[in-house]
């Protein structure tokens, strides 16, 4: 098994943990952090496939790049809009119920 | 108990899904991958422009992605510009007095932005480029912002507009330009690929960092700046 294999099934792993989380967690920032981790799998699945077998392959590292810039930018536009919806609203979760503070 | 029993279906569902997943990954790390798409950038590397396959795949064959993408990083930042009081722009409030600060930053910022040209120069020959630079610049903004320097650039107005889009104007600018001069949609002209995609970099630089640290900067609202948001609570 070669390292950028590995590369690509702890991209898997992270992926796994993303999800869970992004199901699981009900706080905002818990949940677009999970997502985060989610999409950084899927770019280390990307890298770590296309170039496990020879040189780096400059295509998928182009759209995994473009893919980190979009990331960063919906992230902020997030963060913004939660904390816009925490000042509105005061709470920090979409569900009615306050005993999910998980 | 429900909540609990909720819990762990979900975690055996993600937990099956992540197996099948590196199942699938290995059965494709297993099959021969037709190459067909490298060989291409290889051969067709001398006629893009720059001399780095990565920068030749963002900036010249595949850069309708680009150009998507300084859109959408625009629409980002004015969404969240918009949604920003526009006192919070710049806020006395959230300067910091620390002199170590201060002293740290006359140092730092210059060398970022040092850094950030030379990142945006490497980008033709070595990794780096429009996006690496712009991500530096707007750490720069960010640690300026923090340490308390006055940036007027930054309030709402006619230079933050002009920030925001130029890269994204400029980009399509020479797209349309294209369209107009009988190519197609995005080609350069043969023989100005070099050029104009280092135009294109460094007006992307600088509205990429602009963007991000709009974002960053809109982010802060304190209840008590805002009290007929924070009292509906």
């Amino acid at each position: 098994m070669s390292p950028d294999l590995m590369y690509a099934l702890a991209g898997v792993a992270l992926c796994g943990i993303g999800l869970a989380g992004f199901l699981i967690l009900r706080h905002l920032l818990r949940r677009l952090l999970a997502f985060n981790l989610l999409g950084s799998g899927v770019f280390l699945i990307l890298v770590g496939l296309a170039q496990h077998r020879g040189s780096p392959d400059p295509v998928p590292q182009a759209l995994v790049l473009t893919g980190i810039v979009v990331a960063i930018a919906a992230t902020a536009l997030a963060v913004v809009l939660i904390r816009r919806y925490y000042h509105l609203t005061g709470r920090t979760s979409l569900v009615d119920d306050e005993d999910s503070q998980s | 108990m429900r909540q609990r029993l909720l819990v762990l279906v979900t975690l055996i569902f993600c937990v099956g899904l992540t197996i099948a997943l590196a199942a699938g990954v290995l059965i494709a790390a297993e099959a021969a991958m037709p190459s067909g798409l490298q060989n291409q950038l290889a051969l067709s590397l001398g006629r893009s422009g720059v001399e780095h396959p990565i920068t030749a795949v963002l900036l010249n064959f595949r850069s309708y992605d680009t150009l998507l993408e300084i859109g959408v990083l625009v629409i980002a930042g004015m969404a969240g510009i918009s949604l920003a009081s526009t006192q919070s722009l710049e806020d006395p409030a959230l300067r910091s007095s620390d002199s170590l600060l201060y002293a740290l930053q006359r140092w730092f910022v210059p060398l970022m932005l040092l850094l950030a040209a030379y990142l945006l120069w490497a980008g033709a020959d070595r990794p780096g480029g429009a996006f690496q630079a712009g991500a530096v610049l707007a750490a720069t903004g960010v640690l300026m912002r923090l340490g308390g320097l006055p940036m007027e650039f930054i309030r709402p107005g006619m230079l933050l507009r002009l920030g925001l889009v130029l890269g994204f104007a400029v980009f399509l600018l020479v797209a349309v330009a294209g369209v107009l001069a009988g190519e197609a949609f995005l080609a350069y002209p043969p023989g100005m690929a070099g050029g104009l995609i280092l135009a294109i970099e460094i007006v992307l630089t600088l509205s990429i960092g602009m963007i991000l640290l709009a974002l960053f900067v809109a982010a802060p609202v304190t209840a008590e700046h805002e009290p007929e948001e924070g009292a509906g609570s």
